[in-house]
């Protein structure tokens, strides 16, 4: 069970008071009339599933019930940051190393299959 | 004495207190702190089970948790049972029943060990393999015999009556483990004022000094030693000691799970007592001092009753007076074992012979063996033995080719090695790395905030094991802001340093033989079975655990794994690194059902959410159907009415007369605030800053993508105030969508969201007569025609009590939903109900109110929709606005496949025999008659029998349904097929008159 800080309760809470709530920084645009279908399915689809340092929303919901945003490892699930919603990405490149963009999958892994 | 192997002198049990179990009906003696393990081997019980494959005869392998073969089944009474226990870990208390499991029709005589003459047939991977042809005969056959000759024990069939805990606890650091090195940490984490728990499997601390005399700290007997520092921990106020406590699970982020066995040892438990408590455990910093495990020699026969780790004998002797034999041997690849023959000897038990496959054993031990007088073999090995429920000789050969030798036997003690116990390391997802000079896996890199330290570290040697907790201990503490007391030092001498171990097969058992040489004892996997996995093709780690299902018993390999891994390595030609070790994975040792789920079963499994009407509800006969945790009442039945009778009572009289309804569970959500309609706007398709105050509409809620996600009515209260409603499951995820938008979208706009579903009892009052059952109760509300149309909503008072009054409908009648501050919800209703009832009105439940709203076309959410239907799919485009530039689904909407021709869409069925209720999920073809696999259109969504209409109804979604009207479909069941004709789905009242009566 994951540990988790919250940005505006200002501590460290467990897992269980909180709700996962996908990927971080993906903007509803806000001509979202207007976008093609390409730009429909990257808005709303289409995620990356890093292989270490992934940026994700968390709601303290069982707490002050705010959306926030957090670095989370996906390897080691360390948290590497944890912030208010709308306040920029942080750069964390200085104390995490580069995240594996591709997605894991058994081709990626294991080839194709004979 | 309790038991003919008991030696007077020896161990650390009084002989006066005794206590009686029977093991498969007969009864013995044991004495109190015995293991059911230790009181059979005092009584001279060795064949305790049956292997799982072979059904060979098998006794106690070890004096621990990572017993293999001592499986037994214990129970207090018929329901106080359980099966799969390990012997060597259950502690005897009078009165327990133990019994023996995996044979058939008894232990001494089993017909299921014919598997073992057929064994060619059950190789590795012969689950894949042997019983696949013919197919009928797997079902018939094959199946039906396996799972008699399998399976491990039998799951009690009465409910399991004790009761268990569950407490959440934190600490600076917690100490898993409480031996020598445990404890020196547990001390030095302590005297800092950190806040420590300290646990142990066993009910008495000290690990190995439990068997190992050899060992004094501070000039103390090492057991005595433990027992006093537990003692003084225990006195300590910020430290917790927790014996027979297992930590089984390491998790994310130090949280780590303990299971404590509160009253499994006791003869008469306490019945408040939790059987089991499981603790829920966040430290800032884990010790790990979890020891090592002693490896067993792989040789040909290696599995017969009598054949023992080498350590475990030396805990019979020294904590629990028993001797496991009369004439004992040793075989070992390994120092520790030779203190196993010094201990026994020293008892008067006659040692046989040691002998060690190493050509050079180490010099002390060597010369301590001359020095008893022991004949040890160096360069030899033990190749095969006899003895059918009791191993009677060994057979030994010298190294390299040799004459063979038989010795008489009646125990053999053997000891490849220590294998450090990184299991919660593992789990706590930390990276083990091979040290080639010991042949170990030890704790690399760590994940989380924790370190290991002692036997499971690789450390070697008692006074550097106490450096390293002690530092371990003091600097974990440190690291949690705990910096006072004073150093702790601690000085423990042992007799000997212990050298050498090997892993997998030895002489006698290599690549050349087809001995079965047993490495995982409880899944039988034998040596020559992993060299068939790499030959057929397995040459991953992982594949060969699967194919050869080494490791994967209960005791998952504890002692199997590093033997398994090198045969494969050897095998493979590689080295044991490349080769790789499996993954360790949670629990450490089985924990039982009722500790993981402690205190949710029975009323507590689950909150039931009960309306403020619900005592009436019960009082009338009302019966209940669960709707998420909600308790609704489902429908009244008079006394001799069937459902269908009572349903169908209700609905005529709710159409021809009125009825009372409890809506309360709707879910209700007040948005407030300058922005409220525009924020409204974005969440539902239709538009809400055209909607005056005082008045009600239906709104559509959408996922971005498009597809309907809740429906209801929202009320416009004042210009900045809404009434939201919401369908009864739907509350909790459209608050949490709606807050998501606000929060993190539209974070400009102000409003204010508040959950207010069990703030309001609702009294739903629908029919005819809805207006005159509620006309007197109402005051300050004009609740004419005129003045109160069909969808309006007013605030006033009924009964005295503050009212939101919506004039809304579900059901198609006219009718109102009395909204009244929870707490009045039982009152205002008795007052309504004391009118209705006098008009002639009934009290009404879900059914009818599902049957009601069916007849008029109303959809529910959830039931006809599946989170794949857009608005215009359930025939509800009139509800999307066309104007507004956004909201919510407003792209998704106009995907492709969403645009596109021939989707489902919800109709109307009428079957053409009226008094055909259709089966709700039920599939839709054209034609019957087609070749199967049928084309299916779509299915049943909803289906009643409509006492009002006089024929059944149904809506059902179809590809291209709207098109489809005045077509027969057909709906093929089991027994018949039914056809349908395509209608709309408003069956009663078309025009809508009596809505706006
Ligand atoms: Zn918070």
């Amino acid at each position: 069970m994951l540990l988790i800080y919250c940005p505006y309760c200002e501590e460290e809470r467990s897992e269980l008071e909180f709700r996962h709530g996908g990927d971080a920084h993906i903007a509803r645009p806000t001509n979202i009339a207007d976008i093609t279908d390409e730009e429909f399915a990257e808005f709303f689809f289409l995620r990356d599933n890093p292989k270490g340092l992934i940026f994700e929303r968390w709601r303290h919901i069982h707490g002050c019930g705010r959306f926030f945003n957090a670095a989370r490892d996906t390897v080691s699930d360390k948290f590497y940051a944890s912030y208010k919603a709308g306040e920029p990405k942080p750069d964390l490149s200085a104390v995490h190393p580069a995240t594996e963009k591709t997605v894991e999958t058994y081709e990626a892994t294991e080839g194709t299959a004979k | 004495m309790s038991g003919a192997n008991r030696i007077a002198g020896q161990g650390r049990l009084t002989p006066a207190r005794t206590a009686r179990f029977t093991f498969d009906g007969k009864s013995y003696e044991a004495l109190e702190g015995d293991t059911v393990a230790s009181a059979l081997l005092a009584n001279g019980v060795h064949l305790v089970g049956r292997s799982f494959k072979y059904h060979r005869p098998r006794g106690i392998v070890s004096a621990g948790p990572e017993e293999p073969n001592a499986l037994i089944d214990v129970a207090r009474d018929a329901a106080r049972r359980q099966p799969n226990v390990r012997a060597t870990v259950q502690e005897v208390f009078d009165g327990m029943k133990v019994t023996s499991q995996n044979r058939w029709p008894s232990l001494t005589f089993d017909v299921g060990g014919l598997n073992n003459l057929m064994s060619p047939f059950f190789a590795a991977g012969f689950y894949y393999k042997t019983f696949m042809w013919p197919k009928a005969a797997w079902e018939k056959v094959y199946e039906p015999v396996i799972r008699r000759a399998a399976g491990l024990g039998t799951a009690p069939t009465e409910e399991d009556p004790d009761h268990y805990a569950n407490r959440y606890a934190t600490c600076d650091v917690l100490v898993v483990g409480a031996g020598v090195a445990g404890l020196s940490a547990a001390l030095a984490a302590a005297a800092t004022g950190a806040r420590v728990i300290l646990c142990d499997e066993q009910p008495e601390v000290g690990g190995a000094l439990h068997y190992d005399r050899s060992v004094t700290v501070d000039g103390k007997e090492g057991f005595v030693w433990a027992q006093e520092a537990a003692a003084k921990l225990a006195a300590m106020e910020n430290v917790t000691v927790l014996s027979r406590t297992t930590a089984f699970g390491y998790y994310n982020h130090n949280f780590v799970g303990l299971v404590e066995r509160v009253t499994d040892h006791v003869a008469r438990p306490d019945r408040k007592a939790p059987r089991e408590r499981l603790w829920q455990v966040r430290a800032k910093r884990v010790i790990l001092a979890t020891g090592a495990i002693e490896r067993h020699m792989v040789f040909g026969n290696n599995d017969r009753p009598g054949i023992m780790l080498a350590s475990a004998a030396r805990t019979y002797l020294n904590h629990f007076g028993v001797a496991v034999g009369k004439k004992v041997a040793i075989y070992t690849a390994n120092d520790s074992a030779y203190e196993a023959a010094f201990d026994l000897k020293r008892a008067g038990v006659q040692i046989a012979a040691i002998i060690d496959s190493r050509s050079k054993p180490g010099d002390a031990v060597l010369n301590e063996a001359r020095s008893h007088g022991i004949e040890v073999l160096p360069g030899h090995s033990v190749v095969d033995t006899k003895g059918h429920r009791r191993v009677s000789s060994i057979t030994v050969v010298r190294n390299g080719g040799g004459g063979k030798r038989s010795i008489a036997v009646d125990a053999l003690l053997t000891s490849a090695g220590w294998t450090p116990s990184v299991h919660l390391f593992s789990q706590s997802r930390g990276k083990v790395a091979y040290n080639a000079e010991t042949g170990q896996f030890l704790p690399g890199t760590y994940a989380q905030d924790c370190l290991s330290v002692g036997a499971c570290n690789g450390t070697n040697g008692l006074q550097a094991t106490i450096e390293e907790a002690l530092a371990a201990g003091e600097l974990m503490a440190r690291a949690t802001g705990n910096d006072g007391g004073e150093k702790v030092e601690l000085r423990g001498e042992n007799a000997f340093e212990w050298t050498g171990g090997m892993a997998g097969a030895a002489e006698g058992a290599g690549a050349d033989t087809n001995v079965k040489a047993f490495i995982d004892f409880q899944n039988d996997v034998c040596a020559k079975d992993i060299r068939l996995a790499v030959r057929e093709g397995m040459h991953s780690i992982e594949h060969i655990k699967r194919f050869t299902t080494n490791g994967m018993a209960t005791d998952q390999g504890k002692l199997s794994n590093l033997h398994g891994l090198a045969i494969a390595a050897e095998t493979l030609g590689r080295e044991i690194p490349k080769v790789g070790l499996t993954t360790f994975r949670a629990p450490y040792t089985p924990v039982t059902f009722g500790t993981i789920i402690n205190h949710s079963r029975g009323d507590l499994f689950d909150p039931a959410r009960k309306t403020p009407m619900h005592a009436w509800e019960e009082a009338h006969g009302a019966l209940f159907e669960d709707v998420g945790n909600w308790k609704r009442a489902w429908y009244y039945p008079r006394a001799g009415e069937t459902m269908q009778e009572a349903v169908d009572r209700e609905c005529r009289t709710v159409r021809a007369v009125a009825g009372v309804f409890d809506a309360s569970t709707l879910g209700k959500i007040e948005v407030v605030g300058p922005d409220a309609a525009e924020f409204l706007n974005l969440m539902y398709t239709n538009a809400w800053d055209t909607l005056k105050p005082g008045r009600c509409r239906y709104g559509i809620m959408l996922r971005e993508d498009g597809f309907v996600y809740d429906d209801g009515v929202v009320g416009r209260i004042a210009e900045d105030r809404f009434h939201v409603t919401t369908t009864t499951g739907g509350a909790p995820r459209v608050m949490n969508h709606m807050e998501d938008y606000l929060q993190t979208e539209f974070p400009h706009l102000k409003v204010w969201l508040t959950s207010t579903t069990e703030q309001w009892a609702v009294i739903a009052v629908q029919g005819p007569k809805a207006r005159e059952i509620i006309a007197p109760l109402v005051e300050g509300i004009d609740i004419s025609n005129e003045a109160f149309p069909h969808m309006s909503v007013r605030e006033g008072k009924i009964c005295g009590v503050p009212t939101r009054l919506f004039r809304m409908s579900f059901t198609g009648e006219a009718g109102y939903e009395v909204n009244v501050p929870a707490d009045y919800g039982q009152a205002v209703w008795e007052a309504i109900w004391a009118r209705a009832e006098t008009l002639g009105a009934c009290a009404y439940g879900t059914e009818t109110m599902h049957v009601l709203r069916a007849e008029k076309g109303y959809i529910i959410v959830g039931q006809d929709t599946d989170g794949t239907v857009t608005p215009f799919d359930a025939g509800l485009a009139w509800a999307v606005s066309k104007k507004k530039t956004d909201f919510v689904g407003i792209r998704g909407l106009k995907r492709p496949d969403l645009v596109k021709e021939g989707r489902k869409q919800l109709v109307g069925l009428r079957t053409k025999d009226p008094k055909l209720v259709l089966e709700e999920g039920a599939q839709i073809v054209a034609d019957p008659n087609q070749p199967m696999p049928m084309k299916m259109l779509g299915h049943v969504t909803s289906a009643y029998w409509s006492e009002n209409c006089g024929h059944s109804i149904a809506f059902a979604l179809v590809e291209g349904g709207h098109s489809r009207t005045g077509q027969t479909l057909y709906v093929p069941m089991p027994d018949r097929t039914v056809a349908v004709e395509v209608t709309d789905m408003v069956f009663i009242d078309k025009e809508g008159a009596r809505l706006n009566g």
